[in-house]
């Protein structure tokens, strides 16, 4: 049987907004975006939240020209994909996409809703998608509640090192609003995973 | 028994540290990835197809003009969607975005001194039909210069992102042309090893040029497939 090799991955360079996410970079009269931060309609059910970071280098600076993509659950835990068995009859799409170039202090956030538990094995989560100018392949990692006592038992949480779990897990900061940063590399460097 | 996806082929993608490219030093994971069982959450994706494109997305050389054509040697870019195992890939999203025939991008951190072309924007998307084909017009995307060391250019590319049947077949790709002399001498280029490098380099096609208007060019693009396996519970 053919076996085509894959096609390798390059950086998604310094340029890549005006084509991704045309909208929050100004661009709206040439180019809609498919996607953005705001994630949650008016009608979409689920608690709302605020998920909202920067993404520093090894030397501790943040980063003005990152990707952040997050995909996630709806408030029942069922995503909008035809390979999810329940089915999905929520109008929320689960994916958002927002550039670290816009803000001043360069953070990326998305106003979306709190995902259900997608398996019993899992705690919520959503599943990201790290890419910048620099990296030649982009890097997968999770952004979990640290209000959620579900954590405890989540299987992939349980695949880290203990000490390193905490760079999976957003802090509340109070109201609606969680805090993920995300480290490149250094003594807390972010769990990526090969998924 | 249900799909799953095949695993990320390592030994044809490039290094997260690849010195020679020197921004990825400081910012590309230096600690061991940790192995993800294929969940729900992976073999999901955001499913976007026909309803996310409209108008003139597809022709990059429509798409940006205020009052002419723009400038630079038309193109025609078309190619499959496949999985590994040949199988086309329908009704799946392509974004494209690229430097102008100068080789400036309408970007405004771009600060190379060459033309910003008033007609031109760079930036477009199509979905592949249902034997997984796409199609885009553009114009030549120009070499430009960057900062990475003396004299450094980065050859003529345009870069791709596409997502796939789920989360985890994610590509983000540059596509080159062939004979381009800077691709001996780009760092980014000869990350990927060389035996995948020439994945990235499109054909040209005598059959794909149409007659007295553009050249045209094929790159298929090839993701990670599914194969029948139980799913991890």
């Amino acid at each position: 049987m053919t076996k085509l090799r894959q096609t390798p991955s390059q950086t998604v360079g310094p340029y890549f907004a005006y084509g991704l996410s045309p909208e929050q970079y100004g661009y709206q009269q040439q180019l809609t975006s498919i996607a953005g931060s705001q994630m949650a309609e008016g009608d979409t059910e689920g608690q709302r939240i605020r998920v909202e970071g920067r993404v520093f280098d090894g030397a501790g600076n943040p980063i003005s020209d990152a990707l952040i993509e997050v995909w996630q659950a709806d408030s029942l835990g069922r995503y909008a994909h035809p390979s999810d068995p329940r089915g999905s009859n929520s109008t929320f799409k689960g994916f958002g996409r927002c550039g670290t170039g816009t803000d001043p202090q360069n953070r990326f956030w998305f106003d979306t809703i709190k995902p259900g538990k997608v398996d019993a094995d899992q705690a919520p989560h959503l599943n990201v998608i790290v890419s910048m100018r620099g990296m030649l392949l982009h890097a997968f990692t999770r952004i979990y509640f640290s209000d959620e006592p579900a954590n405890a038992a989540d299987k992939v949480l349980r695949l880290v090192p203990v000490e390193r779990r905490d760079t999976l897990i957003a802090a509340h900061q109070g109201g609606n609003v969680y805090r993920f940063d995300i480290h490149m590399q250094g003594d807390n460097e972010t769990v990526f995973f090969d998924a | 028994m249900s799909e799953t996806i095949n695993p990320r082929d390592w030994s044809g993608e490039p290094s997260y540290i690849a010195p020679d490219y020197k921004s990825t030093p400081l910012r590309g994971p230096t600690k061991k990835l940790i192995p993800l069982p294929k969940t729900l959450s992976e073999i999901t994706g955001p499913v976007y197809g026909h309803d996310s494109v409209s108008g003139h997305d597809a022709d990059l050389t429509v798409n940006g003009r205020r009052n002419g054509e723009p400038l630079g040697e038309r193109i025609i870019v078309a190619g499959r969607v496949l999985e590994e195992d040949g199988r086309p890939l329908p009704n799946t999203l392509l974004e494209i975005w690229q430097a102008n025939a100068a080789g400036r991008y309408i970007h405004q951190t771009d600060q190379h001194d060459a033309p910003v072309d008033p007609n031109f924007f760079g930036g477009g998307r199509c979905v592949t039909d249902a034997n997984g084909h796409y199609r885009f017009m553009s114009v030549k995307p120009g070499a430009y210069p960057w900062p990475n060391h003396h004299n450094a250019w980065r050859p003529n590319h345009i870069h791709f992102s596409l997502f796939g049947p789920s989360f985890v077949t994610r590509l983000v790709t540059q596509m080159y042309f062939p004979g381009d002399p800077l691709l001996a001498l780009d760092p980014i280029f000869l990350a990927t090893p060389a035996e995948t490098r020439n994945l990235l380099v499109a054909q040209f096609s005598l059959d794909v040029t149409e007659p007295n208007y553009a050249l045209g060019y094929v790159f298929d693009i090839v993701l990670r497939g599914r194969s029948a396996t139980p799913m991890e519970s």
